[in-house]
């Protein structure tokens, strides 16, 4: 266990291989819900919280089930059950729970099911080998679930606030609402590219 | 409806890319250029008319309060086969698609399509729709791809148009094929249709 691939998978999933800005892993909650920040926010937490226990089960079930099985192929139906029976059980508890929450989130928490980045997550634990090296241990893999899932809040909160702000401002009609929201995505993947010369091996 | 303007209404009225905002993580990610976009597109299409086709066939069999998770091990399914048949005959293109092969399943032009439409009309006619919305979704990842890689290499389908007609110089930006080109190229696509939509609503205002 080396302490330093902690670090170097933080900085990778955070910065350097944002997941919506570097990989354009869940776009469509990045769109639907940075209106404002609050809910941004919201929506933010739900998704470190989905994407750090989804890394931790979909690991134990590759490592202990589908390869001992030798099931490898059946990989992508595994790992969307479970994700999508792990939503259904967050949507329960916030309902119970956290009821204010829930009524913001509205109709973006059963999206997260078909949210990209939970099955992408996933999946690049086990196949992605260019981060560190090497393939990930079970630590790495909850640790690259939680820090990307960071990685794709910062970005969420970039943007809210940066469209709560453009509510404001005077745009050219054809580019009100999404066209605007979409180019200002693009000059945050800009500053997110210079991160890319960053190399931390 | 009739059954053609239930195939064509996918192309551009209810493009799934365009119009609707569906699907948007592949439309922005592999579109680097035409042949990854139209790799995808194709893709995409076999998975949606098959998990279509299935869904519309078993749809008196499943019962609606566990209706998405068996549509989804559907199109999982589907996805599965189109993964395996790829790495299989085309191994450069799956190498280059990647991830976004197994993401087809939470494409949510798919399992919208089998809630909006397979689950209620008949085969035929989810066949035919499936065909339509993939051909669209097609459509626009190709639109989306020639810009990009028009404006990041110079070329369209590998062939380098500016050293063809005898400018040697030419140098791409290389910021299109990179993600900043992929957000900008939605945006001023988005901004286009818009823009387009607003000038019809103009003129038949005055008229």
């Amino acid at each position: 266990m080396d302490f330093s691939h902690l670090i170097v998978i933080a900085v990778s999933s955070i910065f350097i291989n944002n997941f919506v800005l570097g990989r354009f892993l869940g776009i469509c909650p990045f769109i639907g819900v940075s209106k404002k920040l609050d809910s941004a926010l919201g929506m933010g937490m739900a998704v470190i919280f989905v994407m750090t226990l989804a890394s931790t089960v979909t690991f134990l079930i590759q490592t202990y089930v589908l390869v001992p099985f030798e099931l490898e192929y059946l990989r992508t139906i595994a790992f969307i059950l479970v994700i999508a029976s792990l939503v259904q059980f967050i949507e329960m508890f916030m309902k119970k729970n956290m009821p204010s929450l829930y009524q913001s989130l509205g109709v973006f928490l059963p999206l997260i099911t078909t949210n990209c980045a939970v099955l992408g997550v996933a999946i690049l634990n086990i196949d992605d080998i260019a981060m560190i090296g090497q393939h990930f241990n079970f630590i790495e893999s909850v640790w690259n679930g939680f820090t990307a899932g960071i990685g794709f809040t910062i970005a969420l909160l970039l943007m809210a606030g940066i469209r709560e702000r453009l509510e404001l401002a005077d745009v050219p009609e054809s580019l009100k609402g999404t066209p605007i929201t979409f180019i200002s995505a693009s000059l945050i993947a800009v500053a997110f590219l210079g991160f890319s010369g960053m190399s931390i091996m | 409806m009739n059954k053609l303007q239930n195939f064509t209404k996918g192309f551009f009225k209810e493009n799934p890319v365009l119009i609707l905002a569906l699907g948007l993580c592949p439309a922005l990610a592999v579109t680097t250029s035409i042949e990854n976009g139209l790799g995808m597109g194709m893709a995409s299409t076999a998975v949606l008319i098959g998990s279509s086709t299935i869904i519309s066939m078993l749809k008196k069999f499943i019962p609606s309060n566990i209706r998405i998770p068996i549509f989804i091990v559907i199109i999982a399914t589907f996805v599965t086969i189109i993964d395996l048949t790829l790495q299989a005959f085309i191994p450069s293109l799956s190498e280059s698609l990647g991830l976004f092969i197994p993401l087809i399943v939470v494409n949510c032009i798919i399992l919208g399509r089998a809630e909006a439409f397979a689950s209620k009309k008949s085969v035929l006619n989810s066949m035919i729709d499936a065909a339509g919305m993939g051909i669209g979704f097609t459509i626009a990842l190709v639109l989306i791809s020639a810009v990009r890689e028009f404006a990041g290499t110079g070329a369209l389908l590998g062939f380098p148009l500016f050293q063809l007609m005898g400018i040697e110089g030419f140098k791409g930006s290389i910021m299109m094929i990179l993600p900043p080109g992929g957000f900008l190229t939605m945006g001023l696509i988005l901004g286009f249709m818009q823009w387009n939509k607003i000038r019809k609503a103009k003129n038949t205002g005055g008229k």
